[in-house]
């Protein structure tokens, strides 16, 4: 880590440890906007990393932006940070100026007439919560990013499995302001990284979780770490979560040098199969505890089970990937792997 | 909380160069091999191309100069191996004393053993095995029983090893022989010896795999003599340099880069008939690959930095092992295409090959049980 990520790193667990508890995700869960974490975060500019300087904002890179984006994941985090992130990363590319606030993205059935949105966008993270929506939309044949206010919109609340806003939101002639050129599959590509982040972020949670509970609940007069069979199946979570969590690094330092579509589809793919073999093996060892609203294990893997889901699942972006690989051929595979 | 370190880590830009000089060898040094008898990459044995690549500098590339190195860094090195795997290229004869008996011997052993072995094994003249496994003494390492009683000038050995791979090509063997036994402290006692194979009352017995072919060796001792000169280290500390020593066994990219030529073939297969299960398997698969080399990498980067990623390596052999023994299902499942010995198309045989050869691959060089029970004490449940 060089610098910028190690006060990054630092600031954010500490705002995180001291702030995030079972209550507050709680709180949230049932419609509570944890504004003071929200406020610490913003002062401390965690929302405004990618945002370039000349605009007040940390001016960095993915790779450090996704040192917020698995904090963000492993404590549970319910507040919009990777969604705030995505958006003012698709303004920066389209050299609109990033606003304060909470910031989302949109998409769905929506269309740019002149400098107003119009249209229906379907699951919308944190939709009530944001000031802001970050469209990609067709403009005189090509797609161009727009934001656009939210206020004025209609809500209709809806949640994913942990109770995160995924709101449908409705746009009559909303004000936008309309930027450059943007790959329409911006939003879904940028969207599988964050969710990789944050996924791999939330795996280190389980791996830290499942250790302590393992090593503190006894039957049979020890431990239940003690027992072979738990530690062969917590190995194979924290294995798990190592890949996932590399992959999403990987995935990081690519986007900041370029084209990255490999890269965040391996690593939607990747953590994808982590989660569903890592939440049951989180559970499994947890027993029955685990499975009570009471034990904040489900704080996590709920997030997870709706996360691989989001922005493209493993077997989605697998397909990409696949198409990819064999449209470039068998003896082409190792000279790509190896020149990227 | 990250468990083990897993860093980030890119090969250098000057390793460019080195991947093309590779290829250009490759292209030249393995016509006329057929992609099945490439298919067993580091288990294939080929003097004449072990001589080539020592000639080149390959081997020994990170040991000094005055031993025969190249001084090169573990990222050349990296790519020297990774694109020797990939192509399929025969390394097995050279292998073991490459990875790890050369750097055993440059950390462990004393001034005339490394002068007197490291140039001959940076040549690619020189192969070794590893004598540690016993009929009763598998995992439990500690378990072994041939011993090595002192008398003059040196050591008399008894016993027998068993699953000694290139035993039978090998010139010499590094083997792990008791010196001292105390039952309540196992782990004492053991020693290693660098062992000329020639020497008199030595009997190397091929076993025959599953598949039909002998790659690992019953290796039977009597009255074995091992001059005082050969011992590695000093009595007794044994176990903690075979320790060492299966880190260097479990760190490289062969950990799943054995079988990738079934890949290659098996995307050669599916191109013919398309569809989106196919697409999204291969997807799948090289979305294992290329995470698998980034952790691969991650460790070559901390050996650089002269750290010890014991944890890590088991972690990438673990899931390097899952993965290529995944491959020949996936294989199975997406084409339905017999297997086949001797017959058939390149892709039949070489699914033949590694349909039988990686069950082994979590067996050899520490079981999966094994690594995972390294791991959970990684994670502090030991």
């Amino acid at each position: 880590m060089n610098e910028l990520q190690t006060i990054l790193h630092g600031t954010i667990h500490r705002l995180f440890g001291d702030f995030v508890d079972k209550n507050l995700i709680q709180k949230a869960e049932e419609g509570v906007w944890p504004e003071k974490l929200w406020a610490a975060l913003e002062e401390a500019g965690m929302t405004r990393v990618l945002v370039p300087e000349e605009q007040g904002g940390a001016g960095g890179g993915w790779a450090d932006a996704m040192i917020l984006i698995k904090a963000a994941g492993e404590h549970k985090v319910p507040l919009p940070l990777a969604e705030t992130i995505l958006a003012s990363a698709i303004l920066a590319e389209a050299g609109i100026a990033v606003p304060e606030g909470v910031l989302t993205v949109l998409t769905g059935d929506l269309a740019l007439d002149g400098k107003t949105v119009s249209g229906t966008a379907e699951r919308t993270p944190w939709g009530r919560n944001a000031d802001h929506g970050v469209a990609v939309l067709e403009q005189d044949g090509g797609r161009v990013a727009v934001l656009v206010l939210l206020k004025g919109s209609v809500i209709d609340e809806d949640v994913n499995l942990a109770r995160e806003p995924r709101d449908e939101v409705t746009l009559q002639n909303a004000d936008a302001l309309v930027g450059g050129a943007v790959d329409p599959d911006r939003i879904g590509l940028l969207g599988a990284l964050v969710r990789s982040g944050q996924m791999a972020g939330a795996l280190s949670f389980l791996i830290r979780q499942s250790v302590e509970y393992a090593n503190e609940r006894t039957q049979f007069g020890k431990p239940i770490g003690k027992f072979q069979a738990i530690q062969q199946q917590l190995a194979i979570l924290s294995t798990q979560a190592a890949a996932a969590n590399l992959a999403a690094s990987h995935a990081a330092a690519k986007a900041d040098a370029g084209d990255a579509l490999f890269e965040i589809a391996i690593a939607k793919v990747r953590a994808d199969e982590a989660v569903s073999l890592a939440t049951s093996i989180a559970h499994q060892v947890h027993g029955a505890i685990g499975f009570t609203y009471e034990h904040e294990l489900h704080f996590a893997t709920r997030r997870l089970w709706s996360w691989r889901a989001e922005f493209g699942s493993g077997s989605q972006w697998a397909g990409v990937l696949g198409r990819a690989v064999i449209a470039r051929g068998p003896d082409a595979l190792w000279p790509y792997v190896t020149a990227r | 909380m990250e468990t083990f370190r897993f860093d980030l880590c890119e090969l250098p830009e000057e390793t460019k160069g080195l991947r093309e000089e590779v290829r250009a060898f490759l292209r030249d040094n393995l016509k006329g091999i057929p992609l099945v008898t490439r298919a067993q990459t580091w288990s294939g044995s080929d003097a004449r191309f072990s001589a080539a690549m020592g000639a080149q500098g390959w081997i020994g590339m990170t040991w000094p100069k005055q031993y025969g190195g190249g001084e090169r860094s573990f990222f050349e090195r990296y790519v020297v191996l990774e694109e020797m795997l990939a192509a399929g290229a025969p390394v097995g004869a050279h292998w073991i004393a490459d990875r790890q008996s050369g750097p055993l011997l440059l950390r462990f052993g004393n001034e005339e053993q490394r002068q007197f072995f490291l140039p001959k094994i940076a040549t690619g003249t020189c192969f070794f095995c590893i004598g540690m496994s016993e009929p009763d003494s598998g995992s439990d390492l500690a378990a072994t029983r041939t011993r090595a009683d002192k008398v003059e000038g040196g050591y008399l050995v008894n016993g027998t090893k068993l699953w000694t791979s290139g035993a039978h090509h090998a010139h010499y063997m590094i083997g792990l022989f008791r010196t001292h036994y105390d039952p309540a402290k196992k782990h004492d006692g053991l020693t290693q010896f660098l062992v000329d194979l020639k020497t008199p009352g030595i009997t190397i017995r091929p076993i025959r795999d599953l598949s039909g072919n002998a790659h690992f060796n019953e290796v039977i001792f009597e009255d074995v003599f091992v001059p005082e000169n050969r011992l590695v280290g000093a009595e007794g500390t044994g176990w903690d340099q075979v320790r060492a020593e299966l880190a260097f066994e479990r760190s490289g990219p062969e950990r799943y880069l054995s079988s990738f030529l079934l890949l290659v073939e098996l995307i050669r297969e599916v191109q013919k008939t398309g569809g989106t299960r196919a697409e999204e398997e291969i997807g799948r698969l090289v979305a294992h690959l290329v995470t698998l080399r980034q952790m691969s990498l991650s460790v070559a980067g901390m050996l650089n930095a002269g750290e010890n990623p014991a944890l890590e390596a088991s972690v990438v052999k673990d899931l390097g092992a899952l993965y290529e023994q995944e491959l020949p299902v996936r294989a199975h499942e997406l084409t339905g295409i017999e297997p086949t010995i001797g017959t058939g198309s390149d892709f039949q045989q070489v699914l033949g090959y590694l349909t039988q050869v990686t069950p082994s691959f979590s067996l050899r060089g520490g079981t999966r049980e094994i690594l995972r029970g390294i791991i959970a004490r990684g994670l502090g449940l030991r």
